[in-house]
């Protein structure tokens, strides 16, 4: 108990940091994979194509992979580089990699959204006069919307957890490498482990919770 | 195309005609380029130089790091499945049991492990269990530890959507024949959860599989760890082509696994559903990891 | 119910149930089980590198075998392999799975407090590493102010930016982090980095690789000596370690081997004579 409360100020740093990660991976990948849905709805072939092969690569590729080549391909190779500073570099780098990652999970669960309205609706829309956007805008975007709540809260609790994967791409400032860190110098430590892990339930738990009552107020009742 | 988007607009006349193939145009033009620069970028690194890649024309490249590191990955991940169906089996079963003090704490227990990290798990068993059990290598106990752990919380929970998504009156009638619990359980509900929840099931594989990837992290001898860390250690310069080949293996592994997935919903007994704008895939993608 | 956990972890086909909780030293396990585990770097050329799917190779992994025959008496012995990195040494000595360690094990006074050191085995002498065409960095003392590698669990940083006793020289750099060396002379290569900076013997395999892309600056500026990571405490292995390594040295055995791996390097200055011995702590 005693590790945990030693170790508790740096652990409280690298948790910071996580959720710093999610915060900003929230923001860029829910712009990005909206891009991406209007991509893969969209009347022209190649960017329907263009979108499905993006979600088709790195929703098969592992995570790990991902960020550590994000930390070599991108950054060596591309010479993207953020910022002179390495540790902040880096940390962009994590944020680009998951962002890139979480957008293609994003842009499947709001193409799944637009699929659960019925084949009715559209047809209604179409057969009272409506235009494609019209349609888009006043019948099948509300009702699509208003699904998307459940599945794109679990889509955010996987990316807060994944967060901690960061330490692939050399970021080692966040709470899973502080945690590796103290138990290669101090040994194992159980306060420690069910410290964190209590410090990530009351992140992902509140989400869960919120996201499903969300979805039961705004559940379309057919 | 899915026949639901063609209902939303008439075949294009001329001005919409015109209207697409600006944006074709538009779009392959933006698409090309993007594509042209990172070539370019990659190029000037001299990524694309045949010294780099004809590692990969050899065998021995293929059965000294390739195989070995695929193995590595399949067997984690084969192990890894069992127990999580094993323990996925155990604690939906238990989260459908008519007793209180069976059902919360299986149900705490399965809420608790889908909410933390996967690698935070694999560290501590990989660091606690030399405490445990003395001297030894365990990463891999550690690995298939973490992913059974996790993968069969979301089996459980699987298994359950799947057993209460059955249709009551089929309880119902199991009842009404003079089933008791278990009975019903085993000859009527689990069946038809199983077949129903099978493409969701393999779906979780998928995860699975991209999952051991993790191994990489604690030092488990995985494709990644070959492909990544000793494949360019020995040939030197040829990290970001190694890297494009084994994301290439995986993409591969995982789109055969999710092609099976696939095949699974289209068998002829598949449950009737309500016809939406869905094409197949969708309802199959697991929406999160 | 722990033996039925341990059941279960064998049946898995693990190589964990290696041994009891009984704390007997090495070289007595060594006379009873035959068996090692021995732990190296899988990723660095010429020091210890994983050619595939065998063993790695290299010139620890030639001197273990050596040591270990000594240890045993000329008995067959079953050694097993494993990877370890610069940032989990001293735990996997501590918690006992792997029995040695000749992974460039540079012996530190911190070090010291954790695992035991045998040795040194060899002197290597910290040298740095930067592109073939970086103008500007001649000495060691021209990199005030670069980014410099930063490896998790490794020293070799801390000569540059620290002082005495850990470090050397003091200087105001900038830290890249990277997980291993192969990473960072990835980076240096990529110019992400401006210098690697490690022992001369490790950077030698690193440039020999390159071709003529990275050179070496030929400004050694400290001495490192490489030693035999042992679980702490052990002193009558320890003992046995050393005689086994002046006997290296006596037949031979040692010049041959620093011939193999680092003979063909340029501008490196290797021991010919055995050096003298860490007491065993």
């Amino acid at each position: 108990m005693d590790e945990l409360i030693r170790y508790a100020p740096g652990l409280a740093a690298g948790f910071l940091k996580n959720l710093q990660l999610a915060a900003l991976c929230a923001l860029f990948s829910l712009s990005l994979g909206t891009i991406l849905v209007a991509m893969r709805v969209a009347p022209t072939p190649v960017l329907r194509g263009a979108g499905a092969v993006y979600v088709t690569v790195v929703r098969n590729t592992p995570l790990t992979l991902v960020l550590a080549f994000s930390a070599v391909g991108l950054s060596d190779t591309l010479g993207l580089t953020f910022s002179d500073t390495p540790s902040t570099n880096s940390f962009w780098l994590v944020v680009l990699g998951l962002s890139i990652y979480t957008s293609a999970f994003v842009c499947e669960a709001l193409r799944s959204g637009i699929n659960t309205v019925p084949l009715g609706q559209a047809e209604a829309a179409r057969a009272i006069g409506l235009t494609f956007v019209q349609s888009l805008r006043l019948v099948i975007l509300p009702q699509a919307f208003r699904s998307v709540v459940a599945p794109l809260g679990s889509v955010m609790i996987a990316m807060t957890k994944n967060t901690t994967v960061a330490i692939a791409a050399g970021y080692l400032a966040e709470s899973s490498f502080v945690m590796k860190d103290t138990f290669d110098n101090t040994g194992v430590s159980i306060p420690i482990f069910l410290g964190l892990v209590a410090a990530f339930m009351t992140v992902t738990l509140p989400i869960g919770v919120c996201a499903s009552r969300l979805a039961g107020r705004f559940a379309v009742a057919r | 195309m899915s026949s639901g988007s063609t209902v939303l607009f008439d075949a294009p006349g001329p001005v919409a005609r015109r209207r697409n193939t600006i944006l074709t145009l538009l779009a392959t033009i933006a698409t090309l380029g993007v594509a042209y620069l990172v070539y370019a970028k990659f190029d000037e690194k001299g990524q694309w130089n045949s010294e780099l890649w004809r590692h990969f024309i050899s065998a021995s490249t293929w059965t000294e790091f390739i195989i070995p590191g695929l193995t590595g990955t399949l067997t984690a991940a084969g192990l890894g499945a069992v127990f999580a169906l094993i323990f996925g089996a155990a604690f939906g079963l238990a989260r459908l049991s008519e007793h209180g003090w069976i059902r919360q704490p299986a149900g705490a227990v399965v809420d608790i492990f889908r909410a933390i990290p996967l690698l935070l798990l694999i560290f501590f068993m990989a660091y606690l269990s030399p405490t445990l059990f003395g001297r030894g290598d365990y990463t891999l106990l550690a690995l298939v530890g973490g992913l059974t752990l996790y993968n069969g919380s979301v089996l459980a929970e699987v298994l359950r959507a799947g057993v209460t998504a059955v249709p009551r009156g089929q309880s119902e009638a199991a009842y009404a024949l003079g089933l008791r619990k278990a009975g019903v359980m085993w000859h009527v509900l689990l069946p038809q959860a199983v077949t129903a929840m099978m493409p969701a099931i393999v779906s979780q594989f998928v995860v699975l599989l991209k999952d051991t990837a993790l191994g990489y992290i604690i030092g488990y001898q995985d494709l990644l760890s070959y492909g990544f860390q000793f494949l360019p250690a020995n040939y030197f310069g040829t990290r970001v082509s190694s890297a494009i080949v084994i994301a290439t293996i995986y993409i591969g592994l995982n789109m055969t696994l999710s092609a099976l997935a696939s095949w699974l919903d289209h068998r002829p007994f598949a449950p009737r559903e309500r016809r939406t704008l869905a094409p197949r895939e969708q309802r199959l993608a697991p929406a999160s990891e | 119910m722990k033996t039925v956990i341990v059941l279960v972890t064998c049946t898995l086909g693990l190589s964990a149930c290696r041994g009891s909780f009984a704390s007997t030293t090495l070289i007595d396990r060594i006379a009873t089980d035959h068996a090692v585990v021995v732990g190296t770097k899988w990723d660095q050329p010429g020091m210890g590198l994983k050619v595939g799917r065998g063993e790695p190779q290299g010139f620890d992994i030639d001197v273990a075998k050596y040591l270990i025959n000594e240890l045993a008496g000329g008995q067959r012995m079953d050694i097993e392999w494993k990877e370890s990195v610069s940032a989990n040494r001293e735990a996997f000595l501590t918690n006992g799975t792997v029995d040695m360690i000749l992974s460039g094990y540079s012996i530190t006074p911190a070090r010291q407090q954790k695992v035991t050191f045998a040795g040194p085995y060899i002197v290597a002498h910290q040298d740095t590493m930067v592109r073939a065409n970086a103008t500007g960095i001649s000495k060691v003392t021209d990199l005030e102010g670069k980014r410099i590698c930063q490896v998790a669990g490794s020293i070799s940083y801390k000569r540059i930016t620290e002082l005495p006793p850990e470090g050397k020289l003091g200087l105001k750099v900038q830290l890249v982090g990277a997980a291993n060396y192969s990473e960072c002379v990835a980076k240096l290569s990529g110019n992400n980095l401006d210098a690697v900076t490690s022992d001369d013997l490790l950077l030698a395999g690193f440039a020999a690789q390159a071709g003529g892309g990275l050179r070496i600056l030929g400004d050694p500026f400290t001495d490192e000596r490489w030693g035999v990571g042992l679980k702490r405490g052990d002193i009558k292995t320890c003992l046995a370690v050393n005689t086994a390594i002046a006997r290296m040295y006596a037949d031979g055995t040692a010049r041959r081997l620093m011939d193999k791996w680092f003979g063909k390097a340029t501008g490196l200055t290797l021991p010919t004579t055995l050096p003298p011995a860490e007491p065993c702590n």
